[in-house]
């Protein structure tokens, strides 16, 4: 029978120091705003932990989800916990590629049935079942066979969560969300454009250390890193309640990193973690680049206006029907004079 | 369509049509009308003059009136300062104008609207204490006075609740606050609230109409 190693000696393998383990578990901790005395109790369940089978589907998708977790500028502990934990399938990264690799997803749904994760990237589409399959088969059948005996789903990225850019209006192929086809299973959603790297894996340790999934919000999202809007935690807020915003991207104000609201920002109705976990291993993050928030991590992003059009402005028709109601004013208005009008001259006669 | 997504599109977009159909109906109904007949010879033209000058002296009290209508009308000038200092000075407020304008201009620290908008707030519910404690002010008030101050209201306090949020979503706050704008755009037009685009129709109306008759403005 086939041994299966922890976590703790895969990571020990890989040469991860016991001291840098402690810190991710207390990061962990931290983002999943969990109380110090909960490390350990990570730690040990981590360290536990034997790897559980996922497997990752990729459907209408740019690969930008992995291309995120895997391109990392160097290696990250996160990195080797997720590689360390995951992927019995993966097309984009797996050598086997054809039936080779559809017999492997069907192994290690066969081998870990109930108890293995489904990670999906992208969207699927309804329109036509022609419009994306992998291997013939149709995202949406591979969807559903797969999930038959997961234990839970996560939707990685706004395409699986939401429908994304593929859903886009006018949604040619009839893109359609994870959540809107699993509704037997629990679904996370991890929403981004792409999504950050250390919440989907930090949503993998939750599970793995307290055998469930995480809280979530309205859009099934795990609370503890999209309970907050990036406006909220913005190191530009103060300019904002001070009335100092860039108006253009080369002013006085970009120049003086003033706030972004005015070039279109989204960050008020956004919620995510990328103003307090930051990209690029805490670099920075786009705000932080002197780019608008894209509000990615929201249902429908892409179709809430233009992406420099400020949160404020009405989403108005043109100027032409406002006319039109102008001219139907004249005529109202018209009227109402000649019926007062013909009021006025009784009156006068009566007088 | 989320909520938001309504209320920026098509709720904002209808009450601004009947915002601006209704405007243009009252005003053309008023200046349609016919002039009541003149039963005497003018004593003076009535021009446009006349108009300016009793659209500014109507802004004061009359002497004798001082005294007694120095509480309303200092809640009134509060509540009006402020409700126009909320919507023409608030930056996120200027670039919404500016998106149909197509110019901008200065605004404030977002603390100084805030007082602005408590301010009006207070203003507001005092002169409605006024409106529901005086008997006569009480015997001459009916629904419109009532749903106009509503919906004057209204938009102000979703305005002040945005910062706190009070355990709602910003986005949802934002959609009711927008919806009450929308609320408000339709009913100016044909409540009392029509004053804000009447008032100086009426009152150079009325100083041209004075000074022909020879009334003392």
């Amino acid at each position: 029978m086939k041994t299966i190693p922890t976590l703790g000696e895969i990571l020990q393998a890989q040469g991860v120091s016991r001291r840098g383990f402690m810190k991710y578990c207390a990061a962990t901790a931290s983002l999943l705003a969990l109380p110090p005395a909960m490390v350990p109790r990570i730690a040990n369940a981590l360290e536990q932990a034997r790897r559980p089978s996922v497997i990752w589907l990729s459907f209408q998708e740019c690969t930008g989800c992995t291309e995120s977790l895997t391109r990392s500028s160097s290696p990250t502990l996160e990195g080797l916990i997720f590689d360390s934990i995951s992927l019995d399938y993966h097309h984009t990264l797996q050598a086997a590629s054809g039936d080779a690799a559809e017999a492997a997803r069907h192994a290690a749904m066969q081998e870990n049935m109930g108890q293995y994760l489904v990670l999906v990237d992208g969207s699927i589409p309804m329109g036509n079942p022609g419009f994306s399959t992998i291997a013939g088969i149709s995202n949406y059948d591979m969807l559903m066979e797969t999930i038959e005996g997961a234990a839970a789903v996560v939707a990685i990225g706004s395409c699986a969560a939401f429908g994304g850019i593929p859903g886009a209006n006018p949604n040619p192929t009839g893109a359609v969300s994870v959540q809107d086809l699993v509704k037997d299973k629990p679904v996370v959603n991890v929403p981004g454009c792409p999504p950050i790297p250390m919440v989907i894996t930090a949503v993998l340790a939750q599970f793995l250390t307290f055998g469930q999934l995480p809280d979530l919000d309205i859009h099934g999202r795990p609370m503890a890193f999209f309970g907050q809007t990036i406006h909220d935690r913005c190191y530009r807020r103060p300019f904002y309640e001070q009335g100092k915003f860039a108006d253009t991207f080369d002013d006085e104000g970009a120049r003086k990193g003033w706030c972004l609201f005015k070039l279109g920002c989204k960050g008020p109705i956004t919620y995510n973690a990328c103003a307090t976990v930051k990209w690029n291993a805490g670099t920075s993050f786009p705000i932080e680049s002197g780019h608008p928030c894209l509000g990615c991590s929201e249902p429908g992003f892409w179709d809430k206006g233009g992406f420099y059009a400020p949160l404020s402005t009405g989403k108005f028709d043109s100027g032409e029907k406002l006319a039109g109601a102008a001219v139907a004013g004249v005529a109202l208005g018209a009227a109402a004079a000649v019926a007062g009008r013909r009021r006025q001259a009784k009156y006068t006669k009566e007088a | 369509m989320d909520l938001l997504d309504f209320a920026r599109g098509p709720a904002l977009q209808v009450a601004a049509y009947i915002f601006v159909a209704g405007i243009i109906w009252r005003l053309v109904g008023i200046i349609m009308l016919k002039e009541k007949p003149e039963f005497s010879d003018p004593r003076k033209p009535g021009g446009f003059m006349a108009a300016l000058k009793v659209i500014y002296t109507r802004s004061f009290t009359a002497a004798p009136f001082k005294r007694a209508t120095l509480y309303p009308k200092m809640l009134g000038y509060v509540l009006h300062i402020g409700f126009f200092v909320v919507i023409l000075l608030f930056v996120p407020h200027i670039v919404f104008f500016e998106g149909f304008l197509g110019f901008d201009w200065p605004g404030l620290p977002n603390n100084a609207i805030y007082l602005a908008g408590v301010a009006t707030v207070v203003s507001g519910l005092a002169l409605l204490v006024r409106r529901l404690t005086n008997p006569v002010l009480k015997l001459i008030s009916n629904f419109d006075d009532y749903f106009s101050w509503f919906v004057t209201m209204l938009p102000i306090v979703t305005g002040l609740i945005m910062p706190v949020r009070m355990g709602v979503r910003y986005e949802t706050l934002l959609a009711i606050h927008i919806l009450s704008v929308a609320v408000l755009m339709i009913w100016l037009p044909f409540g009392k609230l029509g004053h804000s685009f009447l008032v100086f129709v009426t009152r150079g109306t009325t100083g041209m109409v004075f000074e022909r008759r020879g009334a003392k403005t």
